[in-house]
């Protein structure tokens, strides 16, 4: 019997089959992968997770492929107990999900792009594309060069010098779009009616987001396997955060792990945040924002999962908060200065966030309390020009040394 | 009016394979009734039993999205393309 029983409208309930489709005929809803739990739990155990392989795909049971054959070592990266961080915040249980070293394109994206390309070889495709605002697109080129495949990705043309490299030199055809990302979105959705290729975030998406539910499973596995009370995720489609809430729920589901399912604490950039404002205003529905921040790897102003990351919010007695541009720089500063970990634009608006519920004391102290760092500082160094300490410069001179840099009045040796 | 009505895959089924259709319409109301005058079945799939706009629904009027302009009354003239477009994401969350 099989894991996966098929494809459901997360809205109307409309059933398909499992195929490279993303939304429902009847009423556009999303499509949603089902599984056969009851089958599920007869086969999977703590004991023959921990015998897998270190990467997600030890999860298999609880992923809709059959056969992965792209991405084999994403994932299982680093869980960090934060005792400086902590300490600061006055939090006791900090850890930090470090997923700014996946493999092999530095952030979580690696483990939604081995999903979908896994699934998009058994569907046959051989070309793999994506709408992105820079991390997916540097995954998809990555992956598809490793897997054989054409590759096009599609990016809104301001986007960061160093993530438009770090997508060309795995040769994708880049394609940079006049627009932001909701444009470059439009545009893909587009052609994804035109073209048969498989582009991850859109007819394959079904496929693709499951794989952020890795992002739980390890974090329970790596805690011994328990839920912390409370996560702290950034959002921006809304997809990681209902799926890490999803991993969650399918854990106790399967019966790996006891208790209930965390608190959701979300993060976004006050300068495109519709999810937190639907959220603030009561609403069920997404308004349209058009974005204006730094973080550009969160600025989606549609987001298509928000609807139901406001649900997820509410649901788990969360709460969704924002940090304006300043607060985002002082985030990827704090947390490199006290736990040596350099993320970027989306992991400094989770930690500016992070440091606002705790000092609001909406997270208690000794709360196992996990914040996800999603990607990697290094891609977008430029958002730090003239935000940090200049360099001392000095002739090689041993009292120039002492003089600029240890002060007229240290002696030498001392 | 007539305007250029870009059909996206989920609702091709109900234009009979059609990519694209042109329809007489001066607002994004009337080319919902249009569009199901010509293909019943349309109606229900884009609005809602109290006739809004389904969630995850999008019209874009030359590019740009309804919600931005008018809505449902956002006006048409002669030549303009609509996209219908099925709510997507994708970034980095």
């Amino acid at each position: 019997m099989a894991k996966v029983k098929g494809l459901k409208c997360k809205e109307c309930g409309a059933e398909y089959p499992v195929e490279p489709i993303h939304v429902c005929e009847f009423c556009f809803g999303p499509l949603e992968i089902v599984y056969d739990y009851q089958e599920i739990k007869k086969n999977i155990s703590r004991e023959k997770i921990e015998k897998g392989p270190k990467s997600l795909w030890r999860y298999i049971d609880l992923l809709p492929v059959e056969n992965p054959t792209v991405g084999l070592s994403a994932g299982f990266t680093p869980l960090i107990k934060a005792e400086n961080l902590g300490k600061l915040l006055g939090l006791n249980n900090l850890y930090i999900k470090d997923d700014s070293v996946n493999h092999p394109t530095l952030s979580f994206k690696d483990r939604v792009v081995s999903v979908a390309l896994s699934k998009a070889k058994e569907f046959g495709f051989d070309t793999a594309a994506c709408a992105s605002t820079g991390n997916l697109a540097n995954s998809v080129a990555a992956h598809a060069a490793s897997a054989g495949m054409n590759c096009y990705v599609f990016i809104p043309s301001n986007l960061e010098t160093n993530k438009i490299i770090g997508s060309l030199v795995f040769n994708p055809v880049v394609v940079a779009v006049d627009g932001n990302y909701d444009d470059v979105n439009r545009l893909s959705s587009e052609i994804a009616n035109e073209f048969g290729w498989a582009f991850v975030n859109i007819n394959v998406r079904p496929f693709y987001s499951e794989g952020s539910k890795t992002l739980a499973f390890e974090v329970a596995e790596q805690l011994g396997w328990r839920i912390p009370d409370t996560v702290v995720a950034p959002l921006a489609s809304g997809s990681l955060y209902t799926k890490i809430w999803k991993g969650f729920n399918e854990l106790i589901e399967v019966g790996l792990v006891e208790g209930k399912p965390p608190r959701m604490l979300g993060a976004q950039a006050e300068g495109c945040s519709p999810i937190y404002q639907a959220l603030k205003e009561g609403r069920d529905f997404i308004k349209p924002v058009k974005p204006n921040t730094i973080a550009k790897s969160i600025a989606i102003g549609n987001p298509a999962d928000g609807p139901y990351a406001v649900k997820v919010a509410k649901e788990s007695k969360g709460d969704i908060q924002i940090a304006t541009d300043e607060e985002i720089i002082e985030g990827i500063k704090l947390l490199a200065k006290t736990e040596g970990i350099f993320t970027e634009t989306a992991g400094g608006t989770t930690i500016a966030v992070l440091k606002k519920f705790a000092e609001a004391g909406i997270i208690h102290k000794d709360e196992v309390v996990v914040a996800y760092i999603t990607g990697n500082g290094y891609k977008t160094m430029e958002v730090l020009e003239g935000k940090l300490e200049k360099p001392i410069h000095i002739k090689p001179s041993l009292i120039e040394f002492k003089e600029k840099v240890i002060g007229k009045n240290v002696k030498v040796g001392g | 009016m007539a305007v250029t009505v870009r059909i996206p895959t989920a609702l091709r089924r109900v234009t009979q394979g059609q990519g694209e259709v042109t329809v007489e319409a001066s607002n994004i109301a009337q080319l919902i009734d249009a569009l199901e005058k010509e293909f019943p079945g349309m109606k229900e799939r884009l609005v809602d039993e109290n006739g809004e706009i389904r969630k995850f629904v999008n019209f874009f009027v030359n590019d740009e999205d309804i919600r931005f302009l008018q809505g449902k009354d956002t006006p048409l003239k002669d030549g303009d393309v609509v996209a219908i477009i099925p709510a997507i994401a994708g970034g980095n969350k």
